[in-house]
């Protein structure tokens, strides 16, 4: 996994498989990561928690991310939130109690001649109304 | 390698291309993947097999094209289709062995989107397929970074940079010439890097993720060439976690390139080595500063360092490091093959060549384009974009994402290059160009953008790290209606304190997005202040809702 030749400079590489992996970076991950490249634990902890990229919270068991660059939020993507909001009572960054569903926001998927985005299960959807939105995750979380 | 070998590739490659009569290019850019061209291909695969016309027929997949917002794209020998579905895949098929297009899909390319445009840097997207190197040699590619290393000089093609008159496409428009020769002049311990800057953070641009996509070895060679012309040995790519299919591209490109010893150890049977490495961005924006982008490469938090010392001079563990965008480095491979003086001829007199732009927002036709600088801004969205749809006035472009600001119907009539951006409060920035109507209000686009700025700033000075949280305060109580009147005042002035103030280019440029808008827009904040009414009708104000 980690074929950089365990060059400290490396950490960030280590955490993306690290992450990609497990789904999110557990403090077992970190301390393996700092011990395998000879980093100090806290550089490791500042690196993982300085970028967005990066979480620490175990995510639901599906994901949608909606796109929140400028041309999605002229397009509408304030409306997507509030909707998955109003049905599913979770802000972004938040996982349903049981596990199922996380909602979260990215800064730009870079697909903005289709805006407003979201990306769900690593499906870019394009053109999305509120109501699109929480019947295509519906079709996951209602079994 | 020699020139004779590559010679070799190319016209094997073009031979190959002449046993089809007929080609069919399938866009599998992000845009047109998303809108679903990956089955379009599939299905056209599958009809060529299954009505026999293997031998005849070639379908492959290639960069984009442009037109995002018709995708998915494909082009059947000269002609162009739009929004293709897997089931027209008969039709198309059928087309080639009647002679007639298929005409509901028809995408017309004399309209002015396709027309007006001067492709340099995207001369290749849509054309070659960005996973097969033998495609770009045959178009021309690798020939510059061949005759660079084996005929000239490094002091060579400095000059011919320096004649082109090229500038940064990064954003700050820094001519490209004076920062190789200020690392091809530094002199310490030997050990210099090359650094090509991926790290597109600015939302709703999207120029740097379609060249990666479409065209990898155009950067790759550009790379080659900077590190052979500066003295540099190693480069490294950094690229946004969030882009994976360019990723995934630039990793092929580079093995490719090592197979043919066109980079690693002794280029072409020169002493000249070059080695390339793919970083992965995690979604800091501040990374695309170049002091931060440095840190996250050697692996640490991204914070920007104070300037002096310059990259140029103690970059990368201490080196002298170049650091140039991807289009920069796209644009080094022609200006070699055809000259500096071919390329100073295209633009204005301080701004030269072409600068690809990212359209998008409230605009019929978002995508890609590529356009010669000096162009008006009126020609780019209202010929090439299409204008507004549903028949909405337009009321501003933003220009340079949350560092730049945006630009008001009046000076619609403004050339589009570096000084003149500047000049009306904006910045050319790295090729976002989002335009919004009537429907948009504009103190909530200051506060979008001023709330990416405090969740990005990476908390290193306090002018930025504070500075941006009040601002963002300030803006949501102004859109809230619970304001008064000196808090304009208080907004200007804090505005000013982060601009000059703060460490790096983040918060020095934050407060761009309020301080054009307050400059334009002015009575749309005093209508927020004062009336408590958002003309365009975004911002709820508590009191109305209490009375409704």
């Amino acid at each position: 996994m980690r074929r950089n030749g365990f060059q400290g400079h490396a950490l960030i590489e280590a955490l993306h498989s690290v992450q990609e992996a497990f789904g999110y970076l557990e403090p077992e991950g970190l301390r393996f990561v700092a011990q395998s490249l000879r980093v100090p634990l806290s550089q490791v902890y500042g690196a993982a928690t300085f970028y967005h990229f990066f979480t620490m919270k175990p995510p639901g068991r599906h994901a949608c991310v909606v796109c929140t660059g400028t041309a999605c939020y002229i397009n509408g993507a304030p409306g997507l939130l509030a909707a998955m909001e109003a049905k599913y009572g979770i802000k972004p960054g938040e996982t349903t109690p049981d596990g199922e569903l996380s909602l979260l926001t990215a800064r730009c998927v870079g697909s903005c001649s289709i805006a407003p985005v979201a990306v769900l299960e690593k499906d870019v959807i394009g053109k999305l109304n509120p109501a699109e939105l929480v019947a295509r995750v519906g079709k996951w979380v209602g079994q | 390698m020699t020139s004779e070998e590559l010679q070799e590739i190319a016209t094997t490659e073009k031979e190959k291309r002449t046993e089809y009569p007929h080609h069919i290019c399938v866009c599998t850019a992000a845009g047109c993947l998303s809108a679903g061209s990956g089955e379009v291909k599939k299905a056209l695969e599958k009809e060529v097999l299954e009505s026999g016309m293997k031998h005849e027929c070639h379908v492959k997949g290639v960069g984009c094209m442009g037109l995002c917002s018709a995708g998915p794209l494909i082009t059947v020998d000269n002609t162009m289709y739009r929004d293709v579905k897997p089931e027209d895949s008969t039709d198309i098929v059928r087309s080639l062995e009647d002679g007639k297009p298929v005409k509901r899909l028809r995408c017309d390319t004399s309209a002015p989107f396709f027309t007006r445009q001067t492709k340099v840097v995207l001369e290749n997207s849509g054309i070659i397929d960005p996973e097969r190197i033998e495609d770009y040699i045959a178009e021309g590619g690798y020939s510059a970074l061949l005759s660079v290393v084996t005929e000239k000089r490094p002091g060579e093609v400095l000059e011919q940079v320096i004649k082109s008159g090229l500038r940064g496409r990064g954003g700050a428009g820094y001519p490209t010439g004076l920062k190789w020769s200020t690392v091809a002049k530094a002199q310490n311990s030997g050990q210099k890097y090359v650094i090509c800057n991926a790290d597109e953070g600015d939302p709703g641009a999207f120029m740097d993720r379609a060249v990666l996509e479409s065209d990898p070895h155009r950067v790759l060679e550009g790379m080659a060439i900077a590190a052979y012309a500066v003295g540099a040995n190693r480069g490294y790519i950094y690229v946004r976690a969030e882009y994976p299919l360019a990723v995934k591209h630039l990793r092929t490109a580079i093995r490719q390139a090592e197979r043919l010893e066109l980079l690693g150890n002794d280029v072409a049977g020169t002493h000249f080595s070059f080695k390339v490495e793919v970083r992965l961005g995690a979604g800091a924006f501040v990374c695309g500063e170049e002091t931060a982008l440095i840190n996250s490469v050697e692996g640490k938090r991204g914070t920007p360092r104070p300037r002096p010392p310059y990259p140029a001079q103690e970059g990368l563990w201490g080196h002298p490091t170049l650091i140039n965008n991807v289009e920069t480095f796209a644009n080094i491979a022609p200006i070699l093959r055809n000259g500096g003086e071919w390329f100073a001829k295209i633009g204005t007199a301080k701004s030269k060549g072409t600068k690809v732009f990212a359209l998008a927002g409230r605009i019929n036709n978002t995508g890609l384009i590529e356009v010669p600088m000096g162009i008006p801004l009126r020609e780019i969205i209202f010929e090439i974009g299409g204008g507004i749809p549903g028949g909405r006035g337009f009321k501003a472009v933003q220009t340079g994402g949350p560092s730049g600001g945006c630009i008001p119907a009046d000076h619609l009539d403004l050339p589009v290059d570096y000084e003149s951006l500047a000049k009306v409060g904006s910045i050319m920035g790295s090729g976002g160009m989002i335009v919004t109507d009537e429907g948009s209000c504009m103190v909530d686009v200051a506060k979008f953008f001023i709330e990416f700025c405090k969740s990005e700033s990476c908390g290193k000075c306090v002018p930025c790290r504070v500075g941006t949280t009040h601002l963002y305060h300030l803006l949501e109580r102004i859109c809230a209606g619970d304001s008064e009147e000196r808090d304009l005042a208080t907004l200007e002035e804090l505005c000013d304190v982060v601009r000059n103030t703060s460490l790096c280019g983040l918060g020095q440029s934050a407060p761009n997005p309020i301080m054009s808008t307050l400059h334009y827009f002015r009575d749309e904040y005093q209508a927020h202040v004062v009336e408590k009414r958002c003309p365009a009708g975004v911002c709820h104000f508590a009191e109305q809702e209490v009375k409704a």
